[in-house]
């Protein structure tokens, strides 16, 4: 028992960086009779075959991600136990929860023997708004090997039956360990009367509030499907399953083995391992949601495109989930991208076409050739008296003056239309045909400001983003909530700026796909200097980290009385 | 040419010298002085640079010795008797220009006039 102890422990120090075993090893050392957690690790064998190394890549960088993940304890200890299970019919295959000497945050450096060579970079993908209905996924995506996205599909969905098992045991367990001496050796046991009945009706209060507050925490929609797991999470998991495991192992030997008599023992041993349980729940309150909340670190979101940037405070997270909070904020912040601005107007761009040619006399030497041609071209170019710049900035000066004159044909059509209705009264006397529901008035008064609205959005390119059933809706939404004359400039703001990109039909704008590139491993914490990148096609938002700095406050007493003023002088003295 | 180099090094000022004129139990020099340091320098109507806390002269009394000595209303006075005058309160100022054992005060001014009158020359 002492061995088993050992075994445990030596278990136990493993999250600190030391050398382990790996784990299947470790829960082999412990003797049968304590492992009565039902494991079905010796049902799967490792099998070398590629698809089996694809899986055993995703069950690894699933309990990485379990790892990574900062983590929710009702998954924790489902996902704990799914991978437990999965990592024990591994083998040595298995990731164990720490490669030797790494910190246990570095989780991608840690399978050297399943990682193939495609995998040495750290490009994943993100991918946000996910339709799951299902309230964990901790299981990681990986993009290059589509094929095995079916694999993915399965395995999350294995992995969260597995992870529901996990914390349905864990959940379980007070109630198996109270209810087994009553149901073998009944008539053994001795009688057992207030306090035991105290203990019952605090195991169940206990066992009440921990569903709840598990069911607050962790139940939750995930709002992205990340590509490496949290951290914080496997710990939490690794350690719930670490309780759970032992507590089963002192309870198969001590009393199922002994038959122990003293019933109110048993209760209480039963109580503490609740206690523990919603110690582990504060835990993960504190891990998961209480510390990111201090703001630590400055984000700086660029957009490559156009150069729209926004700045966010954020606590203290992982990469891939600061990531995800950038973009959460990203479709409310930022302006709709539109490429239709960027692109500087033809006639200034005309010019640049013609370039020089270079034509090389005598030696044939082509590496120095290629070169000298480009500086030489360069150097002409230079050279060369270049008017671009003022038809740019006239065309610009040309551009807007239109713009300001479409618009105000604009707001002077709207205000117009508007004046065209007015709310029914009750005291009006109204021939009922002549009422109309909104969508009625708002055709009605459309017609007379189409043709200017449509002039003004292709002015300003905006064209695209609003379809005439859109600006109908739009019409029809401010005229239901009251025409004042502050509607109507309620209703033009939404075409006199490009609002952010949630504004916009959902199909059309909101992109879900997201490529998450950094130079660090992904479930790395914020450090001061970090620049990861979020790619989609056409842009791109380069984020980059800053450290809120310490402030140093000092105070300083002003005494009220201290308030004294005199007039200003100008006075003139004759000598 | 030399001349007016010479005096454009002089940062076009002049130097006046005032006896003064006793008129019962007092020495008066017969003009008045505005500004320093603890007044208000928006309210000079004379200074070019309204931040300018120097002492300037608000008056000249007819045919008083100031006016005699080429004293000119609007001046302002750098230095009394070497004391300078550019930072000084308004009081200051009035103590350095009233002192009972002087009879005569050779003042250091400048005016503006004075300036432009360099500048043309030197560009003519």
């Amino acid at each position: 028992k002492i061995e088993s102890l050992k075994v445990t422990v030596d278990f136990l120090k493993v999250p600190l960086g030391l050398k382990k075993p790996p784990l299947k090893e470790a829960l082999a050392a412990v003797p049968g009779p304590g492992r009565a957690k039902p494991l079905g690790v010796e049902r799967h064998k490792p099998r070398r075959s590629d698809t089996m190394d694809n899986e055993s890549q995703y069950s690894g960088y699933s309990y990485k991600s379990g790892h990574s993940r900062s983590s929710r304890k009702h998954r924790d200890r489902r996902d704990r136990h799914r991978s437990k299970s999965r990592d024990g019919s591994r083998g040595d295959k298995s990731v164990t929860i720490q490669a030797p000497g790494e910190p246990l945050l570095d989780n991608e450096s840690t399978r050297g023997d399943e990682r193939d060579d495609n995998w040495g970079e750290t490009t994943t993908v993100v991918t946000g708004t996910s339709e799951h209905s299902i309230s964990h996924d901790d299981i990681t995506r990986i993009t290059k090997d589509m094929e095995d996205s079916a694999h993915l599909d399965c395995s999350r969905h294995l992995g969260v039956s597995l992870a529901g098992a996990l914390a349905l045991l864990a959940f379980l367990t007070p109630l198996a360990f109270m209810l087994l001496p009553q149901l073998l050796w009944r008539e053994e046991l001795e009688p057992c009367g207030t306090p035991c009945e105290g203990l019952f009706i605090s195991v169940a209060f206990k066992l009440l509030i921990l569903l709840l507050g598990s069911w607050a925490l962790f139940f939750r929609r995930p709002k992205a499907f990340f590509p490496r797991i949290f951290v914080f999470r496997a710990l939490l998991m690794v350690l719930v399953f670490l309780l759970v495991v032992s507590y089963w192992l002192f309870y198969g030997v001590r009393i199922l083995d002994s038959r122990d008599r003293n019933y109110q023992g048993v209760v209480q041993y039963a109580v503490s391992l609740v206690d523990a349980l919603l110690f582990v729940h504060y835990l993960a309150v504190v891990l998961l949601e209480l510390r990111q909340l201090q703001p630590q670190f400055t984000l700086k979101a660029v957009r490559s495109a156009d150069g729209a940037s926004r700045f966010y405070n954020v606590g203290h997270l992982s990469i891939q989930r600061a990531a995800v909070w950038i973009l959460e904020n990203y479709y409310h912040d930022f302006p709709v991208y539109n490429p239709a601005l960027l692109n500087l107007p033809k006639s200034v761009l005309s010019k640049k076409m013609s370039g020089f040619k270079v034509y090389s006399l005598g030696e044939e030497n082509t590496t120095n050739n290629s070169t000298s041609q480009s500086r030489a071209v360069i150097a002409a170019a230079a050279r060369r008296r270049d008017n671009s710049h003022n038809e740019y900035y006239y065309e610009e000066a040309e551009h807007e003056r239109r713009v300001r004159k479409r618009r105000a044909r604009l707001v002077v059509a709207v205000e117009e239309a508007f004046t065209h209705i007015k709310r029914l009264q009750e005291e009006d006397q109204k021939n009922p045909r002549e009422i109309m529901d909104p969508r009625e008035a708002a055709q009605a008064i459309f017609a007379s400001m189409a043709r200017a609205m449509q002039k003004y959005l292709r002015t300003t390119k905006q064209q695209p983003y609003h379809t005439m059933e859109s600006i109908l809706q739009h019409l029809e939404f401010c005229i239901t909530h009251d025409m004042t004359p502050k509607v109507r400039g309620a209703f033009l703001e939404r075409y006199l700026t490009a609002g952010p990109t949630i504004q916009y039909h959902k199909d059309r704008w909101l992109a879900k796909q997201w490529t998450l590139v950094s130079e660090e491993p992904v479930t790395n914490g914020l450090k001061d200097g970090v620049v990861f990148v979020l790619k989609r096609q056409d842009f791109s938002l380069v984020v980059s980290t800053k450290k809120i700095p310490f402030f140093k406050l000092s105070e300083e007493f002003v005494d009220p009385k201290s308030h004294k003023f005199v007039m200003r002088l100008q006075s003139e003295t004759s000598v | 040419p030399v001349v007016t180099i010479l005096s454009y090094f002089t940062f076009f000022q002049q130097r006046i010298e005032i006896h003064k004129l006793r008129q019962g139990d007092n020495l008066i020099l017969g003009f008045s002085i505005g500004g320093g340091i603890d007044q208000d320098p928006t309210q000079n109507p004379f200074s070019e640079d309204k931040t300018d806390k120097g002492i300037y002269v608000t008056r000249v009394t007819e045919g008083g010795p100031a006016e005699v000595a080429g004293l000119q209303i609007g001046d302002k006075i750098m230095q009394v008797n070497g004391w300078d005058m550019t930072m000084v309160t308004h009081d200051q100022a009035r103590k350095r220009l009233t002192k009972r054992n002087e009879e005569v005060v050779r003042l250091l001014v400048t005016r503006q006039s004075l300036q432009k009158a360099v500048q043309q020359s030197m560009m003519s």
